[in-house]
This record gives structure tokens, C-alpha cells and sequence, in this order.
């Protein structure tokens, strides 16, 4: 008796293990374990204020070469990592059974993945870059070079250190205290299709900018040029997997962690680049550590009402509420906007409104079904700049009057009852005298 | 006109004054059997039971027990009717299974079980959002509940006596018993114009006329199963009250028009044939109060009846279709007045009174007129439903509405088909329309009107034959019992003669006898004159007389027909076999035509029965392998079906009551796939559905439909053009096919994979041509199943591309920029 409770409180111990582990859920969506490739162990001590940073934030970083005829990223069908970290930018072939396919299948089962490259990327990273919709410099010698905004440093180079300060205007992705400092960064640049909704520009290259090789003479016009060059871009799938893409592994090295900077052109000297702000904070988004939304609790009742109907009369009046949180790293906290939509939609929305919020996370608005019938939705479609996208979809059908819900007697109509009534009546009296007068 | 003879003869016996007794009760003596049944299975107009009995004269005991005896006879031989009419309906139970047929008998099964298992209130109010997503129906609204609530009723009946039917089987027999039905109120209805034996001969031809099987079998659960029963009913009810003047006919009359009004949209034919007769009659001055009291009560009532049907509502008195009734109303309205005018008045007065009236009635009917074209004009379609405009303009559908002219049974008939489905009664209807003239009464006008009207809208429409095919089985029925009394008088007079003449007196007796008919019938004759002359306005036999009268008027200086007697058995012997080969037609019709459920189908082949039950399985794939909530996109045909036997939402089905959601679907099939996928994606579409033949040779798949979904669909969305998907005006799938064809979606998801089938060439078996692009891949779409025999062919919309891929060297195409592309990375056109 008592082995099989032990055998049972095991089990049960290891399913809620399993559950735990299971960690990029609703509800703890923030990653857990995170594989780092890297081409060479000692990236671990040199990028060591990097991974420690995120040690401190709870993760478990499994350090492997890239080349380790051991990696697997899952293992009886389950992943056994919730991010990969591929610091490994001249790799042209994983060990073991990792290939592209299987990182983008990591990716497209909703898995964080950060890759850097630097001027000697391989094509298995170009090639995993490209399905994501980054491009990088089809040069294999180009590295971004800026005659305008390079880093100031003791020798006269060739230009290739960059002090960038192009960043993307959102909170969500970069945190809210403003990065003072410019960013280090040494590396080749990559181009996104501006159609591609999925995709962001995270730290852009000045409009000096263009990728060319630094030691040859320049014969034709770069590929790349000016800001359209993307230094570092973040991916937020359609899963909401989210993939970070930086064109120079430096970025995230000690050295440019500590390394005093100062912008060509520029009198602010900075003791410290703004490298460590940005890399720490946009590790955070990509590792949901921020900009997660939910929402739970959907629910819609007529006015006066608490119970949910399988079915709305036109014309009827509805509240419809939502709760939405954002995960916080640690906890779910109330999403407050004032920009949360709600659409009532059959082909196209009838009626779209604006939710009202309680500041603690919930929203609600009432209005009254349209005077037409059919299946239609409620419909929130909530999509933010770095935040995960929000699409809930109910289907409520809307029905017509039954039969016996129109009025009964329409005051306007009262002539026509009178009328016929009266003929009624007239009838009748004339059929009495017909019959029986004489 | 002989037959004129013939009817007028035997009415003078049933007057059974005392000489004719004794002709009748002579022959009798002589040989018993034949003129027993001869006198029963001919009982003239107006010798029907009652009369016997309400005027006992002394004849009457010894007629009362023939006509009782004749009477159980007939009451058998309609019970026999109705076990043949339903029993001849059974072949397809026999042969496949008690299953509900085709496409629209699966929508009346599932209202049906709705409405066991909601009741009726529900039912009125069903709002069903499982069809024409994300529309909805109305269904308590848009459907006619006749057939749905007589089937409930049964079901509800045989419940409540513990006999636990299912629905689905109540359904399935449905039609069977109302055939029967239909088949007794044949009986009655041709009784009313030419007696029991041309109703009893009728109601066998309509218990098996093909064209009325082909509606009806078993499983066929349909409006018309019921509708034609209603048809018939409400006429034979009109000729009730047309011939007896009786207000209580008259109200059953109302009745029965409303449960036709329930059952089918048909319930127009009525309503405008009826008012044509009457104005038949009015016109040729046959104007009687038996007319107004046949024609006035169904106007009023029956137009307030039909109003209480939620489908009709406001119709009754807004459309045109229903104007010709009110027309005549007001018309026979005016012809009373006059005719009382006329009876108060002298002569004189009343002509000054006529020109009056004539003239301010002008002025009047002028304006009415006037605002009536008005009012019609300020509608578009002439307050016409696009159905009744094709009826009347045969070129309308085709020319305006796609969608009408699309499916089969709206298209004129072939002749063959004439033969098909009324076979020999498309011989025999002159001969009844001959005899129907001899005499003229205002119930074989009637007849003979009901029976050009159908003609010509089954020439339109042939769907419509089934109208035609009651008027066919009348006027044969009428035609056949006549011809037989012909010949069977002759047989019968050659028999008493030669009896006779064995006697040793006979030839005196013979000559007197054989002369004694026609003297009666002059005497009469004279004695109907006379009461006809006879002020009579007290009389409340007026009436009948004055339905005797054109029977009896019209037989003065006739010679009874008496044909040669071999001719006679040669003329019977050939008539019999004609109706041989009726029922051996009949019969073939009904066991191999008409059976298939066309949800199973079977073939014969060198080795063996086959079996195609793929659209059962695709049905039954897709309730158990989809979410509840998933929709089903296909062409409208297999709308129906869908919902009701894989119980999933459908986009359009075969109530086509939005055309432009109809042509949003047909678009999407012949657009290219990236266009269909975006369509079908806006409207919820999970998987799409195709029918496809080629693999067995099945004719009627998507491929076959499709230029009519090209049509229907370019209809509104002007993009898609016919020509587009023709070669050189032909419509073709083979390499001389158009790329627009080749590229369409129906053309990718029919023939998807198919060249694997036999080995690389990809041999159409319906088209018979090698398909025109063998190899391809599908992009936006998966397929997820298909039948045994490939009919049915289900695929899946994939889920949009969860990443965007950048433009690489490898890659073999630029992604495609602006729009999100969907499919995976596998596929080898990305």
C-alpha cells in the first residue's frame, strides 16, 4: 500500500514536473531552459555578463558546441528547451540531428530562438535568417561600414565599429528607461522586405551606412545602403514565437558590454555603451519576459443579465467583457490601453467599438445588435508594435423575432381593425334581416 | 361522339323510369354478369348513389343493390390502387435501402426531425445558422411546411399509438401513401366529370404514371409527394362544388388550396387555373351560382388561408401571380350583378340598366386597371417571381438568372422524355380531350383546360411534367373506360342478340327492345326540356338539372354505337395490350430509372453489381474528422446534404435564395487558387468539398457544373468571364484547355493527383479525353480525403504561413511580397 502510494505520489510528482516544465503555457509563458550553441567555449566566458544576466533571471542555460553530435532540441517528441540561443555564426553544419528544418520547426511549435552573426556567417545561418524574412548582405565579404557615425576609438580603422542610435520607438521592446548610451556593433547588416508584417527593425544603421568589404575598393554601389540596413530585427511569428536576428556577435560580448563609446561627430562621451541596456532588455522580450498579452475570461450577456445566450434576437441590447493581462516575467499583470477594439462582424463589422477598462484588466462595452440576423462574431483583434498579437473570434448567431415578438395591435393600424370589425358586424345584422325580415 | 351516346344512355336507366327497368332487369335475366358490372363501372353524372336513394322510385330496390354491390366492388378496386400506387414505389427500399433520396429530401428529413423533436413553435421560429453561413436562414419562414407537418403528424400519431417508427422511416414512406392518396382523389376527381369508371381507370393509370413515380418512390421526400394529392384534392373539390353548388365543398375546397398553399410553390397553377376557368365560363355563358359559390369562398378564404403560411405571408396580394384570381373575383362579381339585374328587371329596363352600368363599370375598371399596371410597373421583374417569368417567357431564365436556368429540372424537356414518363398516355389524352368535348360540362372543360395549361408548362419546365401527369392520367383514364364501353356495349348487344335469337320469339322482342332505349331517351329528353323551361328559381334541384341538361340536351337523334363484334374484340384485345405495355413501362420505370437514391448509386459491369457509396463516406469523414463548428464550402448542390448528414455548416445549399452568396462561391471555384483561398479564408471556410467522375464515369460531378458556377459567378463579380474558360467556345478540360481553366480551383481539386490513378495518362472517363495539366501541386489548399471512388473529394484550407520568408539565392521564386502567403515550406512553388 504504502509503495503504491509512493509510486503514486512519484507519478504525480513527475506529471506536475512535466506540467511545469511544460513552461511556455498560457500561463507562465516566460521560456525556462535555453540551449546556447556556440562555436567555440570560450564565447562563454567572453560573453559571460550576457548569459549571466540571464542566469539571474531564472533561466537554465545548457552550453553545447554547435558541432556536439549530442544536440537534440527534442526528445520523444517533446522540447526539451523553450529558447535556443545560436552564437555559432560559422557553423555550416549542426552535430547531431539539428538542421534548419528542425529550428524552424522549434520556432513554428512556438519557440524563442536569438541568432547572431558576425562577417564570417555561414550560409546554414543565412539560410535560417532568409526563411524568417532577414536578409542578410548576400556579400559573404560585406560588413557594414559608416564613415559618419563610427565608433570613436584610439586608432584610425576602417570604420566598421558602429555607434548606433537608430532604435525603434516602443517601450514594449526596449523597456521603458530610453537607452542613452549608442550601441557597439561590428558585423554585417541585413535588409527586411518592408511588406513583411512579421518583422521589425530593432536598431537600424545610420543613412551613412553601407555594407561593402572594407578592403577592397568599392566598384560598384552597395547592395546595401543607408538605413534601410537592419543591424539587429526582431520576428514575432504568427505563433507568436518570437526570433531576435543581430548581424555581429559582438554585440553581445563583454568587451562592448563595458567599453566606453563615443560617436563620431558627436562631443557626448558615454563610459559605458548602451550595449548591455539594449542586448539585456531585448532578451527580455524575446524570451516573453515582456509584451505577452492573454485574455481570459470572455464573456457576453444581455443587458440585466448575467447568463451567456446561445443566441441573440436583433435589436437586442449586449454588454460583452474580456480581461486582458500582460505577463510581467513573473506575474500576470492588468493590461491597461485605451485603444482595445470590439468588433460585431458578419463578413464585415456591424458594429465597432471601443472597450472601456477598469485599469484592471478588464474591458467591457455594451451596444445593441444590429437590426440584421445571421452568424456573426465578436471579434477582438488586438495587434501592438512588440506586443503578442490578440485575436479572438466567438461566433454568436442573431436571430429574428419569433413570431410572437412583434407587437399586436399597432396603434396606426387601428382604422384597418375598425374597418374590418365593423364590415364584420354588418355582415352579420345583414344576413339576420336577409333571413328573416318578411 | 358515339361515347356522347353512351353516357346519356345508361343516365337515362339510372332514371330508371319503369320501362327501362324492365329493358334493364330483361338483360339482366339474360346474362347476369356482364351488365352488372357494365352498369356499375358507368354510373352517367349524375346517377351517383344519392340520387338513388333520395328519389326512391320503384326501380330503386333492385339498382340500390347493384349500385351497393358496385359500390364494394369499387371500394376494393380502390383499395387494390392504392396498394399498387404504393406498392409499385417500393422498388427502391427493395433494391438499395430505406434511405431518404437525393438532395432536397434531405433538408425536409432534417426539418422534419427538427420539428419532432422542437415542436411546432420552434419550428416556425428556426432560425438556422448552420446553412448559408454566415448568413443564416430563416427556416420557419422560407420553407413550406406542408409536407414537413404532415410527415411530423404521422410520426406524432404513430408515437402516441406505441408504434415506434423512426422519423427517418416515416419520412421514406411518405411519399408512397400520398401517391395513394393522390391516386383515390384521381378516382374522385374523374368521377366528378365522366363517372366511376373513367375515375377508377384514371386512378390506375396515376397510381403508376411514370412521371409521378419519378417524385414519389420510396425515399423521395419531397414537396411534390404531397403536393400533387393537395393538386388533385383541390381540384376534384372545385368540381365538387362546381357540380352540387355546396357551400360545405366549397369550404373544403378553401381547405385543401391551404394545404396546398403549405405544401409547394405549384399552389400558383392553382390559383390561376382555376380563375381561367372560370372565366371559361363566364365568357361562354355558362355562368351559374354553382360557379360563384365554387369560385368566390376560395378567393376570399383561400387567399386569407394562404396569407397565415409564413413563406406566402403578403404574397398572396402582392404578386402578380396571384392578380388573375382577384381579376376574375371582380369580374364574376359584375357577371352576378348583371344576371340578378338582369332577373328583376324587365328586358327593357335592363338594357337601359346595362349600358349604364356598362359604362360607369368601364371608367372604373379603367382606373383599376390603370393603378394595377402602375403598381406592377413599378417593379422590376413586373411583380413576376423569377420562376413564374420563366414559365411564361421560356427564354427568361436563361437569358437573366443563371441560377434558375443551371439546374436540370428547369429545363425544357426533350421528347423522349414526353415518352418516358407518360408513355402511352401521351396517345390516349387527344382521345380524352375528344370524349371530354362529348357532352361539354363545365367539369370537362375544367379538365380539358387544366390539361393544355400543363402541357405547355411541361414543355417549359420538366419538372413540370409532373403537373401534366394527373391532367395525362384524367383524360386517358376518361378515354380508355370510354373506348372499353364502346366495345364492351357491343360485345354485350351481340350477346343479347344471339341469345335472343336462339329463342324461338326472338326477333320480335329484340327489335322492340333495341328501340325502346332511344325512345326513352327522346321522352327524357322532353321531360328535361321541360323542367328546364320551367320557372324554377324556388327549385332547389335547379342545379342539377341544369348540369344534366348539357348531358342530356345533346343525345337527341343518337343511334347507340354499336360496333362489329370482332372489331370490338380485336379493338379491346389491342386496347389491353396497349395498356400492357403501359404497366410493363410503368413498371420498368419504377424499378430501374426512377429507384436510385442518387445518394448510393450502383452499376452493373461484366463482373458484378458495384456499389458507389462515396458521398455517404465523405459525409461520414467529415463528421467524425471535423470540429462541429467547422464549415463545409461547396457547390449549392450538396448544401442539403452536408447539414443534414454530416451535420456541418455549409456556405450555400440548395435553397438558392442568395444569388450573390451562390456567385461568391462560384467565384472562388474559378478563380486561381491564392484568389479562392482568400475568399474562402473570409468567409470561415474550413474545407471544400468537390464531386468529381472521372474516375468511374459519374456525369454529373463538379466539372460538369462548373461552367454554370463560371456563369452564376460572372454574374456578379464581372472578373470572372465565361469565355475565359472556353476554347474557341467549346468547354473542354484537355490540353487544348485554357490556362484560366487549368489554373481554376475546381479544375485543381478535381483532378489533384488524379494522373496517379491509372499510371500517367489521366483518362477522364466522364469528360473522355486525357485531362489537359496532369501534374501539379496545390498551395493554399490540402487534400484531406477522398473517397473510395474519388466522387467526393475533401481538402483543407491551410493555415496562413506562420513566417514570411525573405527573398534568398536559392529560393526559385521571390516570395510574394505584399499579401501573406500561406502553405509550407515544403512546397516547392515557394
Amino acid at each position: 500500500m504504502a509503495k503504491f502510494s509512493i509510486a503514486t505520489v512519484f507519478i504525480a510528482s513527475i506529471s506536475l514536473l512535466l506540467a511545469l516544465s511544460n513552461s511556455f503555457s498560457l500561463e507562465n509563458p516566460t521560456d525556462r531552459r535555453i540551449l546556447v550553441l556556440v562555436d567555440d567555449l570560450a564565447l562563454k566566458s567572453s560573453h559571460s555578463i550576457f548569459f549571466s544576466s540571464l542566469q539571474t533571471r531564472g533561466f537554465e542555460l545548457d552550453f553545447k558546441l554547435s558541432d556536439d553530435p549530442k544536440i537534440a532540441l527534442q526528445r520523444y517528441g517533446q522540447y526539451l528547451y523553450d529558447g535556443l540561443i545560436l552564437f555559432s555564426p560559422t557553423i555550416e553544419r549542426f552535430g547531431g540531428s539539428l538542421d534548419v528544418a528542425a529550428i524552424l520547426d522549434f520556432v513554428d511549435s512556438g519557440k524563442d530562438l536569438i541568432v547572431a552573426a558576425d562577417a564570417s556567417a555561414s550560409d546554414l545561418i543565412r539560410n535560417i535568417a532568409a526563411e524568417c524574412g532577414v536578409d542578410f548582405d548576400e556579400d559573404s565579404s560585406a560588413v557594414v561600414i559608416d564613415h559618419g557615425s563610427y565608433a570613436v576609438s584610439g586608432t584610425e580603422g576602417d570604420h566598421t565599429l558602429i555607434a548606433a542610435d537608430d532604435f525603434i520607438q516602443s517601450d514594449v521592446l526596449l523597456g521603458t528607461t530610453k537607452i542613452e548610451a549608442p550601441v557597439l556593433f561590428k558585423g554585417i547588416g541585413h535588409s527586411l522586405n518592408p511588406a513583411n508584417s512579421l518583422v521589425l527593425k530593432v536598431l537600424s544603421a545610420s543613412p551613412s551606412a553601407y555594407s561593402a568589404n572594407p578592403k577592397s575598393k568599392l566598384s560598384s554601389p552597395p547592395s546595401l545602403s543607408g538605413s534601410s540596413i537592419s543591424l539587429v530585427s526582431v520576428v514575432q511569428a504568427r505563433n507568436n514565437a518570437r526570433v531576435l536576428f543581430s548581424g555581429s556577435l559582438d554585440l553581445f560580448s563583454n568587451k562592448f558590454f563595458k567599453s566606453p563609446v563615443q560617436k563620431a561627430g558627436s562631443s557626448n562621451k558615454y563610459a559605458k555603451s548602451g550595449n548591455q541596456q539594449f542586448v539585456t532588455e531585448l532578451s527580455k522580450w524575446v524570451f516573453h519576459e515582456r509584451g505577452h498579452l492573454k485574455a481570459v475570461n470572455v464573456r457576453h450577456h444581455r443587458v440585466g443579465e448575467t447568463d451567456e445566450p446561445a443566441i441573440y434576437r436583433i435589436n437586442d441590447d449586449l454588454e460583452y467583457l474580456v480581461e486582458i493581462y500582460e505577463w510581467s516575467g513573473s506575474s500576470w499583470e492588468p493590461y491597461v490601453a485605451n485603444d482595445v477594439q470590439i468588433q460585431f462582424y458578419m463578413m464585415s463589422p456591424y458594429v465597432l467599438k471601443t472597450m472601456s477598462t477598469d485599469k484592471k484588466g478588464l474591458y467591457h462595452t455594451s451596444f445593441k445588435v444590429p437590426d440584421v440576423y445571421g452568424v456573426f462574431q465578436f471579434k477582438v483583434e488586438y495587434q501592438r508594435l512588440g506586443y503578442t498579437s490578440l485575436s479572438l473570434a466567438k461566433q454568436i448567431p442573431v436571430r429574428p423575432f419569433r413570431h410572437n415578438e412583434y407587437e399586436r395591435f399597432i396603434p396606426t393600424a387601428f382604422p384597418y381593425y375598425g374597418a374590418s370589425f365593423s364590415t364584420m358586424a354588418a355582415f352579420f345584422i345583414f344576413s339576420f334581416v336577409y333571413l328573416y325580415s318578411k | 361522339m358515339p361515347r356522347l351516346y353512351v353516357l346519356t344512355q345508361t343516365h337515362t336507366l339510372s332514371l330508371s323510369t319503369a320501362k327501362v327497368f324492365s329493358f334493364v332487369n330483361l338483360i339482366d335475366s339474360k346474362s347476369l354478369t356482364k351488365p352488372h358490372t357494365l352498369q356499375v363501372f358507368r354510373p352517367p353524372l349524375m346517377a351517383v348513389p344519392v340520387d338513388t336513394i333520395t328519389k326512391p322510385t320503384p326501380a330503386s330496390s333492385t339498382s340500390t343493390l347493384r349500385f351497393a354491390f358496385g359500390n364494394v366492388l369499387a371500394f376494393f378496386i380502390l383499395l387494390l390502387i392504392g396498394v399498387l400506387a404504393f406498392s409499385i414505389r417500393l422498388f427502391s427500399v427493395i433494391k438499395y435501402e430505406s434511405v431518404i433520396h437525393e438532395f432536397d429530401p434531405y433538408f425536409n428529413y432534417r426539418v422534419t426531425q427538427f420539428l419532432t423533436k422542437n415542436g411546432i413553435y420552434d419550428f416556425w421560429n428556426w432560425f438556422d445558422d448552420r446553412t448559408w453561413y454566415p448568413l443564416g436562414r430563416v427556416i420557419g419562414g422560407t420553407v413550406y411546411p406542408g409536407l414537413t407537418l404532415t410527415a411530423g403528424t404521422i410520426w406524432k400519431v404513430l408515437q402516441s399509438l406505441n408504434i415506434p417508427l423512426s422519423v427517418e422511416t416515416v419520412c421514406v414512406f411518405t411519399a408512397p401513401v400520398f401517391s395513394a392518396f393522390a391516386a383515390w382523389a384521381t378516382y374522385l376527381l374523374t368521377k366528378e366529370v365522366k363517372g366511376t369508371g373513367a375515375g377508377l381507370t384514371a386512378a390506375v393509370l396515376l397510381a403508376m404514371v411514370p412521371s409521378y413515380i419519378s417524385r414519389s418512390v420510396a425515399g423521395s421526400y419531397d414537396n411534390e409527394a404531397v403536393a400533387i394529392f393537395a393538386l388533385i384534392f383541390t381540384f376534384y373539390l372545385y368540381i365538387k362544388t362546381l357540380n352540387t353548388g355546396s357551400l360545405f365543398y366549397a369550404t373544403l375546397n378553401s381547405i385543401s388550396y391551404f394545404y396546398m398553399v403549405c405544401s409547394w410553390g405549384g399552389y400558383t397553377f392553382i390559383i390561376n387555373l382555376i380563375p381561367m376557368h372560370v372565366l371559361l365560363c363566364i365568357v361562354t355563358g355558362r355562368y351559374s351560382s354553382r360557379l360563384y359559390i365554387a369560385y368566390a369562398p376560395l378567393v376570399v378564404l383561400g387567399t386569407l388561408l394562404a396569407a397565415l403560411v409564413p413563406v406566402v405571408g403578403f404574397n398572396a396580394v402582392m404578386t402578380s401571380e396571384h392578380f388573375a384570381s382577384f381579376l376574375v373575383f371582380i369580374v364574376i362579381h359584375v357577371v352576378a350583378l348583371a344576371y340578378y339585374i338582369k332577373g328583376i328587371l324587365s328586358p327593357k329596363m335592363f338594357k337601359v340598366a346595362a349600358t349604364l352600368v356598362v359604362s360607369v363599370g368601364l371608367v372604373v375598371c379603367c382606373a383599376v386597371v390603370a393603378v394595377l399596371v402602375a403598381v406592377v410597373a413599378s417593379s422590376p421583374t413586373k411583380g413576376w417571381s423569377g420562376r413564374s417569368l420563366s414559365l411564361l417567357d421560356p427564354t427568361y431564365a436563361s437569358k437573366y438568372i443563371p441560377i434558375i436556368a443551371s439546374v436540370s429540372e428547369h429545363q425544357p424537356p426533350t421528347w423522349p422524355s414526353y415518352f418516358m414518363d407518360i408513355n402511352v398516355l401521351a396517345f390516349l389524352v387527344p382521345a380524352g380531350i375528344i370524349a371530354c368535348f362529348s357532352p361539354l360540362s363545365d367539369a370537362s372543360a375544367f379538365v380539358i383546360l387544366y390539361l393544355v395549361m400543363s402541357v405547355y408548362f411541361s414543355g417549359v419546365m420538366v419538372r413540370l411534367m409532373l403537373v401534366l401527369a394527373p391532367a395525362a392520367c384524367i383524360m386517358s383514364g376518361i378515354a380508355l373506360s370510354e373506348a372499353f364501353d364502346v366495345f364492351t356495349r357491343s360485345i354485350k348487344f351481340y350477346i343479347s342478340s344471339l341469345s335472343e335469337s336462339l329463342q324461338t320469339d326472338a326477333g320480335d322482342i329484340v327489335s322492340g327492345n333495341s328501340a325502346s332505349p332511344q325512345n326513352d331517351a327522346i321522352k327524357t329528353d322532353k321531360r328535361e326540356d321541360s323542367l328546364k323551361e320551367r320557372p324554377s328559381r324556388k327549385n332547389k334541384k335547379k342545379d342539377k338539372e341544369i348540369v344534366e341538361k348539357p348531358s342530356v340536351k345533346s343525345k337527341i337523334e343518337k343511334r347507340p354505337l354499336v360496333l362489329p363484334v370482332e372489331a370490338s374484340f380485336f379493338a379491346l384485345f389491342l386496347t389491353v395490350l396497349l395498356g400492357a405495355f403501359y404497366v410493363v413501362h410503368s413498371v420498368w420505370a419504377a424499378a430501374e430509372a426512377y429507384s436510385a437514391p442518387s445518394i448510393v448509386l450502383t452499376s452493373h459491369s461484366h463482373d458484378g453489381l458495384h456499389v458507389f457509396d462515396d458521398f455517404r463516406e465523405a459525409y461520414a469523414w467529415l463528421s467524425h474528422n471535423t470540429e462541429v463548428d467547422d464549415k463545409v464550402a461547396s457547390w449549392w448542390d450538396y448544401g442539403y446534404q452536408t447539414t443534414a448528414m454530416a451535420n456541418r455548416t455549409v456556405i450555400v445549399d440548395n435553397n438558392t435564395w442568395n444569388n450573390t452568396h451562390i456567385a461568391t462561391v462560384g467565384t472562388a471555384m474559378s478563380s486561381p487558387e491564392k484568389a479562392a483561398w482568400e475568399i474562402f479564408n473570409s468567409l470561415d471556410v474550413k474545407y471544400v468539398l468537390v464531386v468529381f467522375g472521372g474516375l468511374v464515369g459519374y456525369p454529373s460531378d463538379d466539372i460538369n457544373k462548373f461552367l454554370w458556377m463560371v456563369r452564376i459567378g460572372g454574374g456578379v463579380f464581372p472578373h470572372i468571364k465565361e469565355p475565359d474558360y472556353l476554347r474557341d467556345g467549346q468547354y473542354r478540360i484537355d490540353s487544348q484547355a485554357t490556362p484560366t481553366m487549368l489554373n481554376s480551383l475546381m479544375y485543381k481539386l478535381s483532378y489533384f493527383r488524379f494522373v496517379e490513378t491509372d499510371g500517367g495518362k489521366g483518362y477522364d472517363r466522364v469528360r473522355r479525353t486525357e485531362i489537359g495539366k496532369k501534374y501539379f501541386k496545390l498551395t493554399h489548399f490540402e487534400e484531406v480525403f477522398t473517397t473510395h471512388h474519388w466522387m467526393v473529394r475533401i481538402y483543407k484550407l491551410k493555415p496562413q504561413k506562420n513566417r514570411i520568408r525573405g527573398k534568398t539565392k536559392k529560393s526559385r521564386s521571390k516570395s510574394s511580397s505584399a499579401t501573406p502567403t500561406s502553405g509550407t515550406k515544403k512546397n516547392p512553388w515557394h
